[in-house]
C-alpha cells in the first residue's frame, strides 16, 4: 500500500529526514516512536503534503501512484488520512457541515455520486457513536471552543466518515487524559479492517497499550534506526530514548 | 518560496485577478447633458425632467449650501480629488414616450438586462418581484404596479412621484436626510436625476418583495439616486436594491441618498447586494460609491432593518443608519463587506437611540483580500431620554493573506445610565494551517475559502429574502472566487 524510500528532506536548508525507509501492508498498523525533533510529525506532514518541506531525494509511493505528485486533496481522494496534532478551528462552519463538503468532494474525486443530506445525517448519526461524540458537537463550528479530548476525538470522527485506506494519527494521544485516550483508541480500533493501515505517531508507549502495533520503529536524527514488534516499545519505555542514543552512538 | 507554496500562490493570485464579470457597455442612444456643475445645469435636469417650482428651488437652496460645504476628509480611504465639473449631471435613454409595458422598451436595453441575468419579463412573469428597473438615471420600466395600485401601494420613479404624488414627496423628502447633512447628500439634493419612491399606506402588507436593479452606464456620468420610502402606521414592506456596473477606465462618482421613514407599528426590510464596478485588479477604475442611508423609526414598535452585501466599487463610503424616535422601536443593521485588490471600504452604522426601550442590532462582517482596506465604522448613541435602550454589536473581520488590511473604528456615546451597549469584535485570518487542513480533508483551496466565507457571513446571509440570497451568494461566490487568496 504505501512504500517510502530513502526520503531525505530539509526546511530552510536543514535536514529533518535522512534516508527513511517505510512498508506499510494492507491490515497494518505500524508505531513510529522517537524523542523530539526525530523528525515523526515531519514525516507525516511530507505524506499529507505540506508545502513547507523540500524533498531533496527519495520517493513514496502509495497504491501504486506517486504520492509527492499528488495536491494534498487529490492524497485524501487517494485514501489517505491525517489526524492532526493541532487540529485548526473554523468559525462559522459547523463539523457537519464541513464533513459533508469534504466527504462529497472525495467522493466525487473516486468518481462516486454524492450523498444527499438524509444519508449523509445517518451515516453521521452512526459514525459519531463510535467515539461517543454528541451530535449537539456536529452542529457546533468546527473545533472552536472544544477541549483538546474533543478536538481529538473530532479528528477520529472524521476518519471514521472518510474511511480512508491509510491513516497517520500523528500525537493523538498528547493531551489526553486516560478517558479520553481509551474512547479514542476504541474508534481507532473499531475501524481496523483488512484492507486499510494505520500508522500512529507517538512519543509515549501509552497509546500502544490500547492501540495494539504490529510494528514498531524508532525515528531518530531522521532515520528509522529499530524496528520490532510491540514489545520494542516496551523496552522503549523501560529503558528510555536514552537507550537508543548510546546504541547509535555506540 | 516553495515550489507548492508558488502554485498555491498563482491559484490564489488567479482567483483573486478574475475578471469582473459585468463589465460591458451597451449601445443604447443616450442624451447627456454637458460637463459642469451649476445652477444651469440644475436647472437643465429640472427642467428636462418638467418639475414643479419647489423642487427646483430645493435643489438650488441645496446647491448654494453645497458650494459652501468641504468634501469630508476622516474616512480611512484614499482617492485623488475629484473635479465636480468634469462630471455630466444628466444622462438620460432617449426616448419619446415612457413605456406602459415591456413591450415598449428598447430591445436593447432588455437584451442588457438579460446579460444581468435579470430579465424583467422573466421576473415579471415568474418571480413575482416588482422591479423598477433604473438605467443611469432615468426608470425606464415599473412592473406590476397595476396589482400594487389595487392595495393602494405606489412604487414607482422618483420623477414619476414628483409629478403625480408632489405632496407626498413634498411632506416627507428630505425629512431624514435633510437637504444639508453632510457633502454627498447635499449635492445629491441638488442634482439627483431619479430614484425610486415606495409608499405602503396604513396597515397593508407589501405582499411581494419590492425589487430595484440600478446600473451605471454613460460614461462619466455621476449618478445621484434619490430614494424615498413611507411605511404608514402599522404595514410592512421588504425592499431589494441591487447593483452590476460596466467596466470603465475612469472613476464613476455615485452618491445616493435613502431615506426611510417607519411610522407606528410599520416595519421596512431594505436589502442591498452593491456590485459596482471595482475597478481592475491594479487598482485602475471603479466607482466611488459614497452613499448617504438613513431610516427614521418615528413612531411606536417601528421597525427598520438595513441588509447589505457589498462586494464592488472601488471606494464604498456608507452607513445606512436608523434614528430611533418611537418608543420600543427596533434598527438593525446587517452587513458583509467584501474587498479585494485595491478595494477601499469604510462602512458601518449608525443607530441613534431617543425613544424609550430602543433596541438596535449590528451585525458587521469585513472580508478583505489583495491589497484591499476594509474598515468599520460605527457610531452608538443613547440619548438622554432614552430610558432602558438596548444595543448589540458584533464586528467581525476576515482576513485573506497578509497584504490586505481590517480596521475597526467603534464610537460610543451613552447619555442615559439605564442604557446597555455591549461591543464584540473579532479578527480571524484563513491562513495555511487552514487551508492545509481543509486541503487534507479533500477539499481545494478555492473550495476551502467558499466554505470558510460563507459560514463567517451565514448569519448576514440568513437575513436576506430567499430570492436575493441566492443571488448574493452567487456575487459572493464571483467575488470570493475572485477574492480568495
Amino acid at each position: 500500500m504505501l512504500k517510502i524510500t530513502n526520503l531525505h528532506s530539509e526546511i530552510d536548508d536543514t535536514p529533518i529526514l535522512n534516508g527513511i525507509n517505510l512498508t506499510v501492508n494492507p491490515g497494518e498498523v505500524h508505531a513510529i516512536m522517537g524523542p523530539n525533533g526525530s523528525g515523526k510529525s515531519t514525516l507525516a506532514s511530507i505524506m499529507a503534503g505540506r508545502e513547507d518541506y523540500t524533498i531533496t531525494q527519495g520517493s513514496i509511493e502509495f497504491n501504486g501512484k506517486d504520492l509527492l505528485e499528488l495536491a494534498p486533496e487529490e492524497r485524501a481522494g487517494e485514501g489517505l488520512f491525517l489526524a492532526f496534532q493541532y487540529p485548526v478551528e473554523i468559525p462559522g462552519v459547523s463539523t457537519a457541515n464541513f464533513l459533508k463538503t469534504a466527504l462529497n468532494e472525495i467522493r466525487k474525486y473516486r468518481g462516486q455520486v454524492t450523498l444527499d443530506a438524509m444519508d449523509f445525517l445517518s451515516l453521521m448519526k452512526e459514525k459519531a457513536a463510535l467515539v461517543e461524540l454528541d451530535s449537539t458537537f456536529l452542529q457546533r463550528s468546527l473545533n472552536e471552543g472544544f477541549s483538546g479530548g474533543e478536538k481529538k476525538r473530532n479528528e477520529i470522527f472524521q476518519m471514521a466518515m472518510l474511511e480512508p485506506q491509510l491513516s497517520i494519527l500523528d500525537e493523538t494521544d498528547s493531551g489526553l487524559d486516560i478517558d479520553a485516550l481509551r474512547i479514542v483508541a476504541n474508534g481507532v480500533n473499531a475501524l481496523r479492517t483488512k484492507d486499510n493501515a494505520t500508522i500512529v505517531i507517538t512519543h509515549y508507549q501509552r497509546l500502544l497499550d490500547y492501540i495494539i502495533p504490529d510494528f514498531v520503529h524508532v525515528l531518530y536524527k531522521g532515520i528509522i534506526v529499530k524496528t520490532g514488534g510491540k514489545e520494542l516499545a516496551l523496552e522503549l519505555e523501560a529503558k528510555g530514548y536514552d537507550w537508543i542514543k548510546e546504541t547509535i552512538n555506540a | 518560496m516553495k515550489e507548492q507554496e508558488i502554485e498555491q500562490q498563482d491559484i490564489l493570485d488567479e482567483i483573486v485577478s478574475s475578471e469582473y464579470k459585468y463589465g460591458f457597455v451597451s449601445d443604447i442612444d443616450q442624451e447627456i447633458a454637458p460637463k459642469g456643475l451649476n445652477e444651469d445645469s440644475i436647472r437643465l435636469i429640472s427642467s428636462k425632467k418638467n418639475e414643479p417650482e419647489w423642487m427646483l428651488e430645493w435643489r438650488l437652496a441645496a446647491f448654494e449650501k453645497w458650494k459652501t460645504m468641504k468634501e469630508p476628509k476622516w474616512p480611512n480611504v484614499a482617492y485623488p480629488e475629484i473635479d465636480f465639473n468634469d462630471i455630466s449631471y444628466y444622462a438620460a435613454p432617449k426616448k419619446k414616450v415612457s413605456p406602459t409595458s415591456l413591450d415598449e422598451v428598447d430591445p436593447e436595453l432588455l437584451e442588457t438586462f438579460k446579460k444581468l441575468g435579470i430579465s424583467l419579463a422573466e421576473q415579471e412573469r415568474l418571480t413575482g418581484i416588482a422591479v423598477d428597473a433604473v438605467l443611469d438615471s432615468v426608470s425606464v420600466a415599473t412592473t406590476f404596479k397595476d396589482k400594487l395600485a389595487s392595495l393602494g401601494i405606489i412604487f414607482c420613479s422618483m420623477s414619476e412621484a414628483i409629478q403625480e404624488y408632489p405632496d407626498l414627496v413634498r411632506s416627507y423628502l428630505g425629512t431624514v436626510v435633510p437637504p444639508s447633512d453632510n457633502f454627498y447628500s447635499t449635492l445629491n439634493s441638488a442634482v439627483f436625476t431619479d430614484g425610486s419612491f415606495c409608499f405602503i399606506p396604513k396597515g397593508v402588507r407589501c405582499p411581494m418583495e419590492l425589487s430595484t436593479y440600478f446600473r451605471i452606464n454613460a460614461k462619466d456620468t455621476g449618478q445621484f439616486e434619490r430614494t424615498l420610502i413611507v411605511a404608514e402606521d402599522h404595514s410592512y414592506v421588504s425592499y431589494l436594491e441591487g447593483c452590476t456596473a460596466p467596466m470603465r477606465d475612469e472613476n464613476q462618482l455615485h452618491a445616493a441618498v435613502v431615506e426611510i421613514v417607519a411610522l407606528e407599528g410599520a416595519e421596512v426590510k431594505y436589502s442591498t447586494v452593491q456590485n459596482w464596478y471595482p475597478g481592475d485588479k491594479d487598482g485602475k477604475g471603479g466607482i466611488y460609491n459614497f452613499v448617504t442611508k438613513r431610516g427614521i423609526c418615528k413612531g411606536r414598535n417601528s421597525k427598520i432593518s438595513w441588509t447589505q452585501v457589498e462586494t464592488g466599487s472601488a471606494i464604498t463610503w456608507k452607513y445606512p443608519s436608523v434614528i430611533l424616535m418611537g418608543e420600543n422601536s427596533i434598527g438593525e443593521f446587517y452587513s458583509v463587506a467584501v474587498t479585494n485588490n485595491h478595494q477601499q471600504a469604510d462602512t458601518g452604522t449608525k443607530m441613534i437611540h431617543i425613544g424609550k426601550n430602543s433596541k438596535s442590532r449590528i451585525v458587521s462582517k469585513g472580508i478583505s483580500a489583495g491589497l484591499s482596506h476594509n474598515s468599520y465604522r460605527g457610531l452608538v448613541k443613547v440619548q438622554k431620554r432614552a430610558q432602558g435602550a438596548r444595543n448589540f454589536s458584533q464586528c467581525d473581520s476576515l482576513l485573506i493573506g497578509s497584504t490586505c488590511g481590517a480596521h475597526t473604528f467603534p464610537y460610543i456615546e451613552v447619555s442615559n445610565n439605564t442604557a446597555t451597549v455591549e461591543h464584540e469584535a473579532t479578527t480571524s485570518k484563513i491562513g495555511d494551517d487552514v487551508l492545509f487542513y481543509c486541503n487534507q480533508r479533500g477539499i481545494s483551496t478555492e473550495e476551502a475559502v467558499a466554505l470558510i466565507v460563507n459560514g463567517y457571513c451565514k448569519e448576514v446571509m440568513n437575513q436576506l429574502p430567499m430570492e436575493f440570497a441566492v443571488e448574493a451568494q452567487r456575487l459572493l461566490a464571483v467575488s470570493l472566487e475572485g477574492s480568495v487568496g
